[in-house]
């Protein structure tokens, strides 16, 4: 492929950003083009249809399926309330009588002759969803959701889990490199999305949710303890609708892994303002990447938003894979030609040179571009 | 379409990462592949239309084999001249997730597992099977079915003429779930109904104003008969008129198009069938991609696929770890590995995809986890590839004796004759000795098994090409797609370490291996020599225990692989006993550079 690269994950300090509120299904939108938000107010309402609860009438009532009708005092459509009569027997004399009452609240919205089911439905349900961020409505999409638009210092991470959650930037670690310790979580943080260094274990995170902070910004994670935090594996990177307590966004990989300075100096920069986080991470299709927005309110933009062009010499990559895993360097040449590495596997290399001024040959594959 | 006048024919292949086009022609009388191309696909956004992936692959096979084919945004066909044009084009594609069904049935055993069976068949990914008895209560079906935004649902239960009661009921609990398929809401849910025919007036009355109803012959007419094809010719057929065209871009190419789009898996099946048939022999195909590990396999002229949807090598590198154990992979690696260490980099591979390996060691890691990808996605097939269940049997005495189950597997190692491997990890191994070893340890074949892969996974593009020229596709496939790896001649039964297992007289050379050795003797692509096998008497090669074989076998790029590890195989629990095996094995096959 002629353009065989990894794009890197967006660390801006001040640009445009621009976040979809969109809702499930149809439905009202409550806001219009130009209205100011914050994250918390509610954008776009719908009702998404109530649960379906199946009722066997005709075992209930010992008949055959298609003599239901004849005991049914409700029909299609009728509404229902909890505990009211949908269908009874004549009873002998009057007495003996089987009264079948409707389990829930909603309507009746199928009758089976062939089953002798009826299918209850219980009344919608109401969905709301909230701006996310603050900043201004720029685009109503009709019937569905809004687009909001904020300047913002915008880091998007490599993993993460839990979802959507809001709160005050507070940095605990004094610099990238500084491993996050149960006693650096405070009560204090409640509400606060903290910024680490390069390392958070299993029992950091759970005092961290103990004490409702609503996320952590941190270089790595083990594996293992992500296991331990979770109580189970990942298997498939689809993540975002944990309920953990705190959101969690990794900036570098799994492992001990220092942040990368300017992750770590543009959002300290940022200690006190108020931010939203997303742990979802969705690699396959699509891939969406964590993240940490920090509205900058009344600021102009200053970086517009480039297209990538692909690898170029001078370029600032990362290393993302082993050895060097987590390197930052420079692009150094680019020969077209396919060489040997040693695995024996012929590739598309590139050379790079490293901060510490040492040159290295690298898969084209292995690294990721620095995007500013 | 006459096969007269076709002389060059354009194959694309849009795949979930990749699309791949390879340009064909015919040159002295011969099909023969000339290039391939690929580019990035883009389903997605921000490009949203298949055929710019499509283009931009074609473009690059403009530029490799020096010829027009494109005239802006059209393809050029049929050809002019030499230089010009095409005179077929025809695609696969798995683009956007593929084909995601989900199944119902009856029965769990019975109609369920046709019907699964007949939407794998089609190349579908079977996201959930649902059936009356399947344990589930009735809101817990409806709440799933809510949950799953299928492509489509394929509807079976009762055999003709049996009762309605059960399968209608499904009806109705779809009906009340209100499916909505996964592509936007624009348009009903596709819904094939294979069931019993004296229901169809009840499931039309249940599903057509809500879903988009279509009625094909049972799938299960009798307990003792299948007959699987018509609903998969109208899942093709759906996929084709519903899910592509719902697809970003995948109007504009179906219009490019005659011949119908196929599901990527789908048209792999096919090529395996097209080989199971034309030699009459039982054939493994697998693909290892980076997401799933589809299998396909041909056993007594009964062709079934499954597809493992989260077993991979990129994307779902995380969930073999998963489902097979730290333990399970740490046993192929030659070498010390820390558990934590691993786990890191299993997870660092899922989260940062396109990345390859670049030392030794991480290679040797990552086909250790191919190794129990292939593994798992082996047992699962095995457990689908199966007979009928729930029928009754004639026995003769000595079924009896060995008293086989219904429904016991398809899969029958010791008359496997070959193994087809394809995807990233065996087709991209630096060396072939790899490829083949991995397809060894992963379906550990018995007696005498024929190996190969897909050289540049092209099979998708020929199986689809098979259906309008079977001569193209089989010389194709034949000169340029297939690499023969050789032999594999692995007796069943243990031994004691070191103690003869099996002699291999080739020509005038006679090979003695003990049992734990493997051994490789050079035989080159092309070659067939006759051998005599002639295992000790507690292993068996084919002809029974201790019984003599005489048979051809095929040389290969690996050559004649002597496995007489037995089976079935176990390594070692001690540590240092294992990795001292591992060694000599890879040393014996030179799977890798001699420094290790």
């Amino acid at each position: 492929m002629a353009h065989a690269y990894t794009p890197g994950l967006k660390v801006t300090a001040n640009s445009i950003v621009k976040k979809e509120r969109r809702l499930p299904i149809k439905g009202k939108v409550l806001v219009k083009v130009g209205d100011e938000v914050t994250a918390s107010n509610i954008v776009a309402t719908t009702s998404l249809p109530g649960n379906v609860e199946p009722l066997n009438l005709a075992g209930k009532l010992g008949v055959p399926p298609s003599d239901i009708r004849e005991y049914l005092v409700k029909t299609e459509g009728d509404s229902l309330e909890e505990g009211e009569i949908i269908a009874k027997t004549r009873g002998l004399f009057g007495l003996f009588k089987t009264v079948i009452k409707s389990p829930i609240k909603g309507t009746l919205e199928n009758i089976s002759d062939i089953t002798g089911q009826l299918i209850l439905r219980a009344p919608p349900k109401k969905v709301e969803i909230d701006a996310y961020i603050d900043g201004k409505v720029v685009e109503v999409i009709e019937n569905e959701g809004v687009v909001i638009e904020t300047v913002a210092t915008f880091v998007q991470g490599i993993f993460g889990i839990g979802g959507e959650a809001k709160g005050v930037i507070k940095k605990i670690a004094s610099s990238p490199d500084d491993v996050i310790s149960t006693d650096m979580i405070k009560k204090e943080h409640e509400g606060k999305i903290l910024i680490g260094g390069s390392f958070v274990d299993s029992n950091t995170l759970k005092q961290a949710a103990k004490y409702g902070v609503s996320g952590i910004v941190v270089g790595g994670i083990d594996d293992q303890d992500l296991r331990n935090f979770l109580g189970y594996d990942i298997g498939v990177a689809i993540t975002g609708s944990e309920d953990i307590g705190v959101t969690l966004v990794i900036t570098e990989g799994f492992g001990k892994m220092n942040m990368a300075e300017r992750t770590f100096e543009l959002l300290c920069a940022q200690d006190g303002k108020k931010a939203s986080i997303n742990g979802a991470t969705q690699i396959r299709a699509g891939v969406l990447r964590p993240e940490i927005v920090i509205p900058l309110p009344g600021e102009k933009p200053e970086e517009i938003e480039q297209e990538s062009k692909g690898l170029e010499i001078g370029y600032p990559i990362r290393v993302i894979r082993e050895p060097h895993f987590g390197a930052m360097g420079k692009v150094s040449e680019l020969p077209p030609e396919l060489q040997q590495i040693e695995t024996e596997a012929k590739v598309r290399i590139l050379g790079v040179e490293l901060e510490d001024g040492s040159k290295i040959a690298l898969p084209r594959a292995n690294v990721e571009m620095i995007e500013e | 379409m006459g096969n007269k006048e076709i002389n060059a024919i354009l194959a694309t292949d849009c795949g979930s990462t990749t699309t791949k086009a390879i340009l064909i022609e015919k040159k002295n009388g011969e099909y023969r592949l000339v290039v391939r191309g690929e580019a990035p696909t883009t389903v997605e956004a921000p490009f949203e239309d298949v055929t710019k992936g499509v283009l931009n692959a074609i473009r690059e096979v403009e530029e490799l084999a020096d010829k027009e084919i494109l005239a802006g945004e059209k393809i050029i066909t049929p050809r002019v001249g030499e230089r010009k044009g095409v005179d077929l084009y025809i695609s696969t594609s798995s683009a956007g997730g593929g084909l995601q069904m989900m199944v119902a049935g009856v029965v769990k055993t019975m109609t369920a597992e046709s019907a699964a069976r007949a939407a794998l068949g089609a190349g579908a990914i079977v996201m959930e099977t649902i059936a009356s008895n399947d344990g589930r209560l009735t809101y817990e079906k409806i709440e799933l079915i809510r949950k799953l935004r299928p492509d489509m649902i394929l509807l079976s239960g009762g055999i003709d003429g049996g009762t309605v009661k059960h399968v209608v009921e499904l009806a109705e609990i779809i009906g009340a779930a209100d499916p909505k398929p996964r592509f936007g809401t624009g348009y009903n849910l596709p819904v094939i109904y294979a069931g019993n025919k004296d229901a169809q007036d009840s499931i039309k009355e249940n599903l057509e104003k809500k879903t988009d109803l279509s009625i094909v012959d049972n799938l299960r007419p009798l307990l003792e008969m299948e007959n699987l094809e018509p609903a998969r010719r109208e899942i093709h057929d759906l996929f084709m008129e519903h899910v592509m065209a719902h697809a970003p871009g995948y109007k504009k190419l179906m219009n490019w198009t005659k011949v119908p789009i196929m599901p990527t898996p789908g048209a792999v099946g096919l090529l395996i069938k097209t080989i199971a048939e034309n030699e009459k022999i039982q054939v493994i195909g697998v693909d290892i991609g980076g997401a799933t590990t589809d299998i396909f396999s041909v056993f007594q002229k009964i062709f079934n696929r499954t597809v493992s949807a989260n077993l991979g090598m990129s994307y779902s590198i995380s969930n073999v770890l998963v489902e097979a154990g730290v333990e399970n992979i740490m046993r192929w690696v030659p070498f010390k590995v820390d558990r934590k260490y691993l786990r890191n980099m299993i997870k660092n591979k899922m989260i940062r995809p396109t990345t390859i390996p670049q030392t030794l060691k991480g290679l040797q890691l990552e086909q250790a986890i191919a190794r129990e990808a292939l593994r798992l996605a082996f047992v699962q097939h095995k457990s689908m590839a199966v007979g009928l269940k729930g029928i009754q049997q004639e026995r003769t005495i000595s079924d009896a004796f060995s008293q086989s189950a219904t429904g016991a597997s398809l899969v029958d190692m010791m008359h496997l004759d070959l193994v087809v491997g394809s995807g990233g990890a065996l087709s991209h191994a630096p060396r072939r000795n790899q490829a083949a070893f991995m397809v060894i340890d992963g379906f550990l074949p018995e007696g005498v098994t024929r190996l190969a892969v897909d050289s540049i996974f092209m099979m998708p593009q020929l199986g689809v090409l098979s259906t309008v020229n079977e001569k193209a596709a089989t010389e194709v496939f034949d000169k340029d797609c297939l690499i023969r790896l050789g032999t594999c001649i692995a007796p069943v039964g243990n031994g004691k370490e070191g103690r003869p297992c099996v002699t291999v007289s080739l020509e005038d050379k006679k090979i003695e291996v003990n049992y734990r050795d493997m051994v490789l003797i050079p035989l080159s692509v092309g070659e067939k020599k006759e051998v005599i096998i002639t295992p000790t008497k507690s292993f068996d090669v084919g002809a029974g225990k201790g019984k003599q074989l005489k048979t051809l076998v095929d040389g290969g790029i690996v050559g004649l692989i002597i496995d007489a590890r037995g089976r079935p195989f176990e390594l070692p629990e001690d540590n240092s006993k294992r990795i001292e095996l591992l060694t000599r094995w890879n040393n014996a096959l030179a799977i890798y550079p001699e420094k290790m």
